[in-house]
């Protein structure tokens, strides 16, 4: 196993149309889950389907170890990059068994016998579906179908495994139990994890590692924690994170991580000139009556607090919580703890 | 987009040049040797002297009016058929559907024949009930009007078809919506759903106008003996009576048809254009209106309706093969089953055709299978940017009458084949490719939509396991549209079997199919044999039709041509 080097990486799809992926370099290393993030058409999509070898990049390269996978000149074809995919569809063979779809990458390996039933066996009891070896994957429920679909990648111990969105079809519950399995797996593994979701909170539950994609652009890669706490730019601040971003004078010096004091001036400071966006997540604006005036436009109840979307006197837009009710249309006065400039 | 050496694509490198030859012999090849035969006679003066024969202007305006009535009959069976199965609350819906389509699949001189044995003053069946026309009486089928009825009889089930999957397209919401704005019955009717369903009236009456243009079978048998000749049988006529000018006169025939058959598919084409627009909203399920005490009369009304289009010329068909000779009366006394063993133990000649027209469907369906899966796989799974261009030349072969088709190949392969020097021309190899061009859409149909519904994740999954293209196939394509892949043989098989027009120009002796057989013992005069072997074939179509409607609900939409 070894690290996966994406150089460069572009594909355009039509002569002379938009690029659907755009110069993206990324580094994953070895025994790492990265996540791709994006809304969808950002090209995720597009950049795991290369990695995979179904489609080849029109300028770049993809290297894995010392091996070149893929260039705009050559490409090794997907049967022989030793690499397993989990798609948004399961993608299981319905006029296979559960045992025969697990098994047909040890077939096509020529493995066969005791060997491949033992190996299919221990696939399947690292999923918790020993005994559905016999079962078609129609008589499966989704988690179910979805845990067949790991098993087969996990059978022959591939250098890196790619999930497409592999829980958007599944309900909220299964999701969690889910996510679970994917960690689990990743660790006991060890393989290289690329996932590719637009839901940011699964992206940021489960990878090491999260590359941020907006139209056919890398914006961002970093930890969670990192993304989560120091966005760079509006479009990941916008993603990640339930934040309203601001426009706001901009504040003196390069401090970017800003409290009340600093906010509190850049309220005050005259309208005219140059103007920063600046992320408030909700968790951090309080109703204190020392605070600048907002108006409640509505509330919403949580169960555990109520969500408010607020209004400045200016027009720009908040959100807020609360753990008391608020009426919609109440004028009420805020304070802002802190808040990151993009 | 597939740029040159992007082995992102799934196909072997074969594949593409596979497909283009597959293409250039099957449809490219016939259709162009006969436009060039048909411009170089043009260019030679050889079309004044045709255009300036009577003949010719009396046939294109007998094959005209017969197809234009023709198209009004089946629009009217048709039309009536498809807005009462599919609007109102009918019963037995399923049973009167399949009876109604079952015309189609009759082949045209079996249809005509069943119909001589229900008229006439020769009629077994009349005679039977004492109901016959005195001795002499010509047989009213034999006239302008008599092709024309059967026409509309033959192809009522295309308009039925258009019309219906129109009409199932229908927004059922906009019925609702027009209901609640407190629209009646007959106001959401008249002011929604015959507007909508139009364009599938036109279409069909077109497909319906097309097929009566390149019909054989029909006014080979009942236009001949009245000297009525169509475009198609004219042209049989002209082989006939080989000469000289043969080759020229038949190939600018030819040229007439296939315009009148373009002209025909781009108005369906056009017509049908505009439809997407009706797919908005929820479709699929179209508001049953209730009959109430009319449902009774209704039902009455379309069971006489198979009772005479149906039931009644296949009894008269049975009756005639159970009598005796032509023209006795059909009695308890004189019953016989003497014309069967005829034609399944004595006549050699029944023999070889049955012989010949097993093989030749056999092969057609399986070798066009073999064809039609890489094809579609080529197509759906292709990106090519010459993928429509493909899908259309494979489509024009099926939708020009077979006759056309049939002198294409005799043109190609009447001289010796270059470099080997062997001539297939009045072998049975020339019968198999004109059918293997003839039929190419009918095998790709069922697999493409196959293919256009099978997820492409299935196959990327096997890739990403390590399967070249010969062991996706093999394990997973082929076992996954093994249903349609079934139904495209049995629907090759039985339109091949019963195929008259194709190869009633190509055979010669020792080649005969179960088509020319049923026409060479008809117009020998031996009228229950005729009969008899017809009887087969048409027991033969109602078993595959049982078996492909069993098969129907494994299929994808639109593979079994009566449902839809």
């Amino acid at each position: 196993m070894a690290k996966l080097i994406l150089n460069r990486l572009s594909k355009t799809f039509d002569l002379g149309g938009r690029p659907a992926v755009h110069d993206v370099s990324l580094t994953v290393r070895d025994g790492g889950f990265l996540a791709l993030l994006g809304p969808s058409g950002c090209g995720k999509t597009t950049v795991l389907r290369m990695i995979a070898g179904f489609e080849q990049p029109s300028d770049g390269s993809i290297v894995l170890g010392e091996r070149v996978l893929a260039d705009a000149g050559e490409m090794v074809p997907p049967e022989h990059r030793n690499m397993a995919m989990v798609f948004q569809s399961y993608a299981l063979w319905p006029h296979m068994t559960v045992a025969e779809n697990v098994g047909y990458p040890l077939k096509v390996r020529g493995i066969s016998g005791e060997k491949r039933q033992t190996k299919v066996r221990e696939a399947l009891a690292s999923v918790r579906l020993e005994n559905y070896a016999d079962r078609r994957p129609a008589d499966l429920s989704g988690g179910q179908r979805q845990r067949v679909a790991l098993a087969r990648c996990l059978v022959t111990e591939p250098d890196v495994v790619l999930l497409d969105e592999p829980l958007a079809n599944l309900d909220r519950h299964l999701r969690q139990e889910m996510e679970e399995t994917f960690r689990e797996f990743h660790a006991r593994s060890g393989a290289t994890m690329i996932y590719v979701t637009h839901d940011q909170a699964e992206a940021m539950a489960l990878a090491t590692d999260v590359a941020v994609m907006s139209e056919g652009r890398l914006l961002q890669v970093a930890t969670p924690e990192e993304i989560y706490a120091r966005p760079e730019g509006r479009l990941v601040g916008g993603l990640v994170g339930q934040g309203a971003i601001l426009s706001l004078p901009s504040p003196t010096g390069d401090k970017r991580s800003l409290d009340w004091q600093a906010l509190r001036a850049g309220f005050d400071a005259p309208v005219e000139g140059q103007k920063a966006d600046i992320l408030v997540r909700p968790q951090d604006v309080e109703i204190s009556p020392d605070g600048i005036k907002a108006t409640v436009r509505s509330v919403l109840f949580e169960g555990e607090r109520y969500a408010l979307r607020l209004t400045l006197a200016d027009g720009q837009a908040l959100r807020a919580f609360s753990r008391q009710p608020v009426d919609a249309g109440a004028e009420v006065a805020i304070v802002i703890r802190s808040a990151w400039r993009l | 987009m597939a740029r040159s050496g992007n082995r992102g694509n799934s196909q072997p490198r074969w594949l593409f040049p596979f497909v283009v030859t597959v293409i250039f012999l099957l449809s490219v090849l016939p259709l162009g040797r006969l436009a060039a035969t048909g411009i170089a006679s043009a260019l030679q003066g050889h079309a004044r002297q045709m255009l300036s024969d009577p003949s010719l202007w009396q046939s294109v305006y007998d094959t005209l009016t017969t197809s234009f009535f023709g198209m009004i009959a089946a629009v009217v069976l048709g039309g009536s058929f498809a807005l009462l199965l599919t609007l109102f609350d009918i019963r037995g819906k399923t049973a009167l559907g399949f009876l109604f389509m079952l015309p189609t699949m009759i082949p045209p001189q079996v249809t005509a024949l069943s119909w001589i044995g229900m008229t006439g003053p020769s009629s077994a069946l009349l005679k039977a009930v004492g109901l016959a026309p005195p001795m002499g009486t010509p047989n009213p089928l034999y006239s302008i009007s008599g092709i024309a009825l059967l026409y509309g009889v033959q192809n009522a089930p295309l308009v039925f078809l258009s019309l219906r999957a129109g009409l199932l397209a229908l927004p059922r919401d906009g019925v609702e919506a027009a209901r609640l704005a407190g629209a009646s019955s007959w106001q959401v009717l008249k002011d929604i759903i015959l507007p909508l369903s139009l364009p599938g009236f036109a279409a069909g009456a077109a497909i319906a106008f097309v097929s009566c243009v390149g019909n054989f079978g029909i006014p080979a048998i009942l236009g001949i003996p009245a000297s009525i000749y169509t475009l198609p049988t004219l042209i049989y006529a002209k082989f006939a009576t080989f000469g000289p000018g043969t080759f020229a006169d038949v190939s600018l025939l030819s040229a007439i048809i296939g315009i009148l058959s373009m002209i025909g598919l781009t108005i369906e084409e056009r017509v049908l254009r505009g439809r997407d627009y009706r797919v908005i909203g929820l479709s699929g399920q179209v508001a049953v209106f209730r009959l109430g005490i009319w449902r009774i009369l209704a039902e009455l009304l379309l069971w006489l309706t198979i009772f005479t289009i149906l039931v009644m010329p296949l009894t008269a068909l049975v009756a005639s093969s159970l009598a005796p000779a032509y023209g006795v009366p059909l009695s308890p006394a004189t019953v016989t089953i003497k014309a069967y063993e005829e034609i399944l133990f004595r006549q050699s000649i029944t023999r070889t055709a049955f012989t010949n027209s097993i093989t030749l469907s056999l092969a057609t369906a399986f070798g066009l299978l073999v064809v039609t899966v890489l094809t579609g796989y080529f197509l759906v799974r292709g990106k090519s940017r010459f993928a429509p261009l493909i899908a259309a030349l494979a489509e024009i072969p099926y939708a020009l009458p077979g006759i056309v088709l049939a002198v294409a190949f005799i043109l190609v392969f009447a001289a010796p084949l270059p470099i080997v020097g062997i001539s297939i021309y009045g072998t049975i190899w020339i019968i198999l490719i004109a059918y293997f061009s003839s039929f190419l859409a009918v095998s790709l149909k069922p697999v493409v939509s196959a293919f256009r519904q099978l997820d492409p994740s299935l196959e990327e999954a096997a890739r990403l396991s390590g399967a070249k293209f010969g062991r996706r196939m093999a394990d997973i394509i082929v076992p996954l549209v093994a249903p349609a892949a079934g139904a495209s043989v049995i629907l090759v098989f039985l339109i091949a079997c019963n195929e008259l027009t194709v190869s009633a120009l190509l055979w010669s002796a020792g080649t005969q199919t179960l088509g020319v057989a049923i026409y060479n013992l008809d117009d020998s005069g031996s009228f229950n044999l005729a009969s008899a072997l017809s009887v087969l074939v048409v027991i033969m179509v109602i078993v595959m039709m049982l078996v492909l409607e069993l098969l129907a609900n494994r299929l994808p939409k639109g593979v079994v041509p009566w449902r839809s």
